[in-house]
This record gives structure tokens, sequence and C-alpha cells, in this order.
């Protein structure tokens, strides 16, 4: 994953003096062999990641200093932080703030559980190994827009399924009110993206020895007290990674509700507001001070996870401990 | 050898990618193409009148297409994206009709010049011809027009209703289970048009000018009135808040409506769909506000635009000016059902075919149309600003209009100022 190699550019340094265990001597001339061949290598991939992702960064900050509208091209100039002070001052942007928070929140909790729960069934799965793993990636494969509208017409009373199951009332308008509304954004993204946390709980609970579990079994542990003593603590690091990976991405929340609700029924995210200014206005001062916002917010939860609950980035030593 | 095949792989790669890119003015020898921005309208009478076009310009261009989406906000995203990009390979533009002052004001639509208009606007509805205009010169020129009727059950009601409030009388007499009236209430430019149609019909306009609001009190508190009391209602659809062109023509093909609001195209659906009720439907104008005071219906439609960043802007005129020929407006009503925009066509025999026994009324309809206020460069932001104000139409109190009222103007009024997010 590209998205890795920043931090193991920075890495080695700490990595190289742990493993360097057999003895001082031999460290200096083969590591810094190895160090060099690896800044080479990661070279290009941060000269891409440069390339693509801060250029579109800075110049999104240099629009959202302006008024630029591409439909009124004559009116544009420096205004400073007016942009931020609009979007700010909007009730609009809070309420959105609000629900997109509610959705990553809740989202991400349940997916946690969920994927938990997965991640353990498919340790310990006797047989069927490959043929589970695969089936309960399917929803992750598929693309976010595609499961999206499945689902909408799934409970779009006019061609949907749902309203035909028991207990369900045959007129319920789903997309008609808040709450059932979210429910359904919120049970889509859960569908998709479930499958995405188990894999990567999969891989922290695939580094736990199994002689831990032995001993403790001898011991007269539990499985309760084996999940909670063991498995907990020692799967620490991946949950945290999934957890980042996880409230970023459901942070960013746009193609469910973009098809489901388009933001109506008071169900818009601070995504869909971003989109509506930049895309559908042509305001691109406005819009880029949305998506400047949006983007500092991601960095602040990216800065809690990795300071406030000291979350191994994928590659240190941290993670594989 | 490997390596050999894989750079004579990129390198054909190459090739095909900056011919592509070309666009091609030298591949029909000789013949300019022109390539058209359009949606793929599903009954293929756009190309069939550019084939047409392109056979009878003996050689000088030739007309291709590029389909945009079939959704308009989508349509609009891509052609927008392009033109800001002064993209040159676009030529011809189909644009919905509330676009105009938008593509026109950015300076993305190349204005109608002086002999081509007078060609372009013979015999053309007034109201249509205002939807092509910014600042009183022609910048677009329309191709086909639309508008909504009021569509009802025959066996159920007896005479068409002429106002709204008739209709909710009649609706709420036969109760919902037959009853229902169809409409479009979705947070979308749907809603749009059924909140600015009442509205014009009560007697006022949302905007008196391009950046002044107008929007008189009584009569648009009558308009959100007759909105609060449908929506309310209990023979309003029970996804009256979700509900779009669609979901109202399948409610009324369901059995469950004695009315609904639509576009002509539900005609031959039902005709599909729902033999039964199509036997029992009639057709009559958009129901009134006030009694006595004639409906100001919808107005719909593509006009074409030239693009400004087009390297072939005199052929594309030419073009235009073939593509609207009355024989090519009339092949397109044939094919597609969609409203030619000049008024005598209306006279031909072939009208009758295409909306059997309700050509007039398409025909009033569009002459009495009240456009929406799209004479704004900033129509778009009006759009999401009258949508944010109205929806949910549930909320709309019928007997306390005062908040309601209050909030779609101070709506209009920022849209207008372009202030604040939307």
């Amino acid at each position: 994953m590209s998205t890795n190699a920043p931090t193991q550019i920075g890495e080695p340094a700490v990595g190289g003096r742990r493993r360097g265990r057999g003895g001082p001597t031999q460290t200096s001339d083969r590591t810094k062999a190895e160090r060099k061949l690896a800044l080479i290598l990661c070279a290009p991939a941060v000269i891409a990641m440069l390339l693509v992702t801060v250029y579109p960064i800075l110049y999104a900050i240099v629009l959202s200093v302006q008024k630029v509208d591409l439909r009124f091209p004559e009116e544009s100039g420096f205004v400073g932080l007016d942009n931020y002070a609009a979007v700010l001052s909007s009730p609009l942007w809070w309420t959105d703030v609000f629900n997109t928070t509610l959705v990553t929140v809740i989202s991400v909790v349940i997916e946690l559980v969920l994927g938990m729960i997965l991640a353990l069934v498919m340790h310990r799965a006797l047989f069927g190994r490959g043929l589970i793993r695969t089936s309960v990636l399917i929803p992750y494969g598929i693309v976010t827009v595609v499961a999206a509208f499945a689902w909408f017409f799934a409970f779009d009373p006019s061609s949907g399924f749902v309203n035909s199951l028991p207990f369900v009332a045959e007129d319920k308008a789903w997309f008609g009110d808040r709450t059932s509304a979210f429910s359904v954004i919120i049970l889509t993204e859960i569908w998709k993206t479930t499958p995405f946390m188990a894999l990567l709980l999969l891989a922290g609970l695939a580094t736990i020895d199994e002689g831990l579990y032995e001993a403790a079994k001898v011991d007269g542990a539990s499985a309760v007290q084996r999940f909670f003593k063991i498995t907990l603590p020692l799967l620490k690091p991946a949950l945290l990674v999934a957890l980042l990976f996880r409230t970023l991405d459901a942070f960013r929340v746009f193609d469910s509700i973009f098809v489901m609700t388009r933001g109506s029924q008071d169900t818009e995210s601070v995504s869909i507001l971003g989109y509506n200014q930049l895309i559908s206005r042509l305001n691109l001062g406005l819009g880029s001070a949305v998506s400047v916002l949006i983007f500092l917010m991601v960095l602040a939860i990216a800065f809690v996870f990795v300071r406030g609950f000291g979350t191994a980035t994928p590659g240190s030593q941290g993670a594989k401990n | 050898m490997r390596r050999g095949m894989a750079i004579a792989i990129t390198a054909v790669a190459v090739a095909l990618g900056l011919a592509a890119c070309g666009g091609g003015e030298e591949s029909t020898g000789g013949a300019v193409t022109l390539n058209w921005f359009i949606f793929n309208e599903p009954s293929g009478g756009p190309q069939k009148i550019a084939e047409r076009c392109s056979k009878q310009s003996d050689g000088r261009y030739k007309i291709n297409f590029e389909y945009l989406p079939s959704q308009a906000d989508a349509q609009r995203e891509q052609l927008v994206r392009r033109l800001g990009a002064e993209d040159p390979s676009l030529d011809l533009l189909g644009l919905d009709v509330v676009w105009t002052g938008e593509f026109a004001n950015a300076g993305w639509v190349a204005p109608v010049p002086a002999s081509t208009a007078r060609i372009v606007s013979e015999n053309v509805f007034e109201s249509v011809l205002t939807t092509a205009k910014y600042k009183d010169r022609l910048y677009t020129v329309p191709i086909w027009s639309n508008t909504q009727l009021l569509w009802y059950r025959k066996d159920l009601v007896p005479t068409p209703p002429k106002t709204w409030d008739e209709m909710i009388d009649m609706a709420e007499k036969i109760g919902p289970d037959k009853g229902r009236i169809q409409v479009q209430g979705n947070r979308y430019e749907g809603l749009v048009v059924w909140v600015n149609q009442l509205i014009e019909s009560a007697g006022t306009s949302v905007l008196a000018g391009p950046k002044e609001v107008r929007l008189d009190e009584a009569p648009t508190k009558r308009a959100l009135g007759i909105i609060g009391r449908l929506s309310r209602s209990d023979v309003a659809a029970p996804n009256i808040t979700t509900s779009n062109e669609d979901s109202a023509r399948l409610g009324f093909e369901a059995g469950n409506s004695a009315f609904q609001i639509n576009y002509p195209f539900v005609y031959p659906s039902a005709k599909e769909n729902a033999p039964k009720i199509f036997e029992q439907m009639g057709a009559a104008q958009f129901p009134a506000v006030d009694a006595g005071k004639p409906s100001k219906p919808p107005i719909g439609g593509i006009n074409i635009g030239v693009s400004a960043y087009s390297e072939h802007k005199d052929i594309a005129f030419e073009a235009t000016e073939c593509l609207i020929k009355p024989e090519n407006q009339l092949e397109v009503a044939t094919l597609g059902g969609l409203p030619p925009v000049r008024e005598d066509l209306f006279d031909e025999p072939e009208m009758d075919e295409v909306y059997p026994g309700f050509a007039d009324q398409i025909r009033d309809a569009i002459k009495n149309a009240g456009p929406r206020p799209s004479q704004s460069p900033a129509y778009q932001d009006l759009s999401l600003a009258i949508q944010r104000a109205v929806h949910p139409t549930t909320k709309i109190d019928p007997k306390n209009l005062g908040p309601a009222y209050e909030k779609l103007r101070d709506n209009v009024q920022k849209a207008v100022k372009r202030e604040g997010l939307l």
C-alpha cells in the first residue's frame, strides 16, 4: 500500500538499532547500505505521492482564500478567511458535521464488533478456510456506488423486497424520514466494510503465538479470560490500525448518501456539502474551504489515534510485537 | 524480445491515445466532425435528424454523438467540467432549458448570430424562446420542449378540476384507496418545478430581475398553502417526500391514484404497463391556484448551444439551423413524443397521432408556461435554496404559513447574493 511509504522511510533508524541484537560491530556498513537501498526503492513512490497529493492540497488551500466562481469569471480575487468564516458560521456546516460524526461512530463501532466475530471465526475455521475468507470478502469487492444502488433498490417501496418481508409495513418509505434513511445508509456502510475490518483483525490474530493460549489453558483460564487477557491486548496494534483506517474512511462518507437521499431528510454529510458547493454551484472558493476543513478534521482524527491511543503505524515494530 | 514487445505495445497504445485526442477533423475526408454532447435520448430521434443533416450538408460536416448521462445534474456536471477547462472538442451542446443564463454568463456558449437567430426563432413559442435568452440576447437554440399536464382517471373524475383545492377536495372524497394525487416532492429539481409553477400560477414569481427577489407575500403563501395542504392530506402519496416523475408514474399505473401531474411520457408508458388504467386516462391543464386565473404550467426540454471553445462555430450554427427544421422537429416528436418548439407544427396531422386527443392541451400548456427563474446565472444556487426551503413539504403548515414563507424568502435572498453555504 502506497500510504505506508512515508513512515517506512522514517522507521529504519529505530528498527535497525533494535534489530542489531547480535552485536554492535556488524551494524554500520550493512545497515547503512540497506538503508540506502530502502530509500532508493521508496523514492519513486514518495515522489509520485507528493505529485498527486501535495499539489492538489496546496491548490485547494490557495482557492479557499479566494473568491472563485466558474460561473462568474470576472468576479474573483483574494478574500482572506472570508470563505472559512462563511462555512463555520453556517448552521448547515455544523448539522452536517454532526451527521457525519453520527454515521462514523455508529458504523465503526458495529463494524468493529462484527469484524472481530468474523475474524475469530475465520481464524478458527477448521475446514473450507479459503472459501470462507473469500466469501466474507465479497461485499468489500463490490464498488461502493453499486452496493449503494443495490441497497437503495432493495429498500425502495416500488422495487424492493424489504417491504414484503414480515413485520415491515408495505408502504414504508425508508428514505422518507431521517431515522430510517440514516439506518439504511449506516447498514450499507456496515455491510460493505465489515470485511475490511475482519481482514485486518485476522492478520492481527495470525501474529499471536498459539503457545500463549496453550499455557493459559494449562493454567485453567476460561475462553472469555483468554480473549480478554491474551487476544485483546496482543491485538491492540492491529485493532487500532483497523479503527483508524475505518474512521478516516467513514468520515468521508459520500456514495451511499448521494445515491440514497442526496442529503435530504437531514442526512447530509460534509462531503455532500462540499460536493454541492464545488460541483453544483461551481463556487470553488467556498467549496475548497469546505474541503480544507474536512482535510483538517481527518488529520485531527489521525493525530488523536496515533498520539492519543498510541496506534502503531503499519510496518513499524509496534505492529509486529 | 519481451522488452521489445513491451515497447512496441506501449508505442501503439500511445499512438492510439493521441489519435483519440486529435478529434478527427481530417478523418472523414474534408467534412468537419461536429461533436454533439447530449444525453442518449432513447427514441433515437436526435441521431436520425443528425444523420439527415450530415447527409444534406454535402460533406461539409458530420455530426458525431458524445453521450452524456441520463440525469440532468450529471449532464451538467460533465459539460461544466469540460467547458471550465476550455475543451475544444465540444461543438454542439444539448442543454437543459434552465442552464442558459449560467452558461451564457460564464462565456461557455457563443451567442447566436443575428442571421441564425432570425431563422431559429421563427414561429417558436414565446415562453420557449425566453428560456434560450440571456439579457435579451439569444444564446441557445430550442429544439424540443416539454410540459406537464394533469392526468386523471375518467372513471373516477367526470370533469377534471380547475384548481388545486378543487382537485384535493375531489381526491379526498374518493379516498386514499383510489384517489391519491401524484406529484414530484423529493429534494431535487422536480420539486423546484412544482413550487415554481404554483408561485407563478398564483400571480407572482421568484425573481423580479436577475438579482432581485419578488415572491409577493400573499400569492406565495397561497402557493405554499396548497403544497402544505396536499402533503399533509391522506390522498398524498405515502412517499411524497421522495417522489419523482417515475414514482408518480408508477403510483398512477398501480391504480391507487386518481390524479398525477407529469410529462407526456406517462401516456405511452401506461399503454404498455397498465392497459386498463390507460383506457380511463384523461389529460387536462396543470391546475390553477386561484379560480378564474389560468395556471402557468412548467416548461422543460432541450436547447442547443454552440460551445465558445469550438473550432467550428460557424459550421456548428449551420448544423443547428438544420437540426431544428420543421420536418426534423416533427421527426423527434413522432419518434420520442417530445413536443416541438414551433407553434405552427401543432397543426400538422402527425401531432394528433403522437398525442391522441391532447395535442391542443400540450400546445396550450407550453404557450401559457411560466419559466423557472433561470434568467439568473446563479440558477443552480436558487434551485438548491428553494429545495432546502420547502423540503420536506410535509413540514409546511397550511394554517401557519409565516415560517415557511420567511424561510423561502430568506433562502432565495441568500442564493441571489450567492452568500454562504447551500
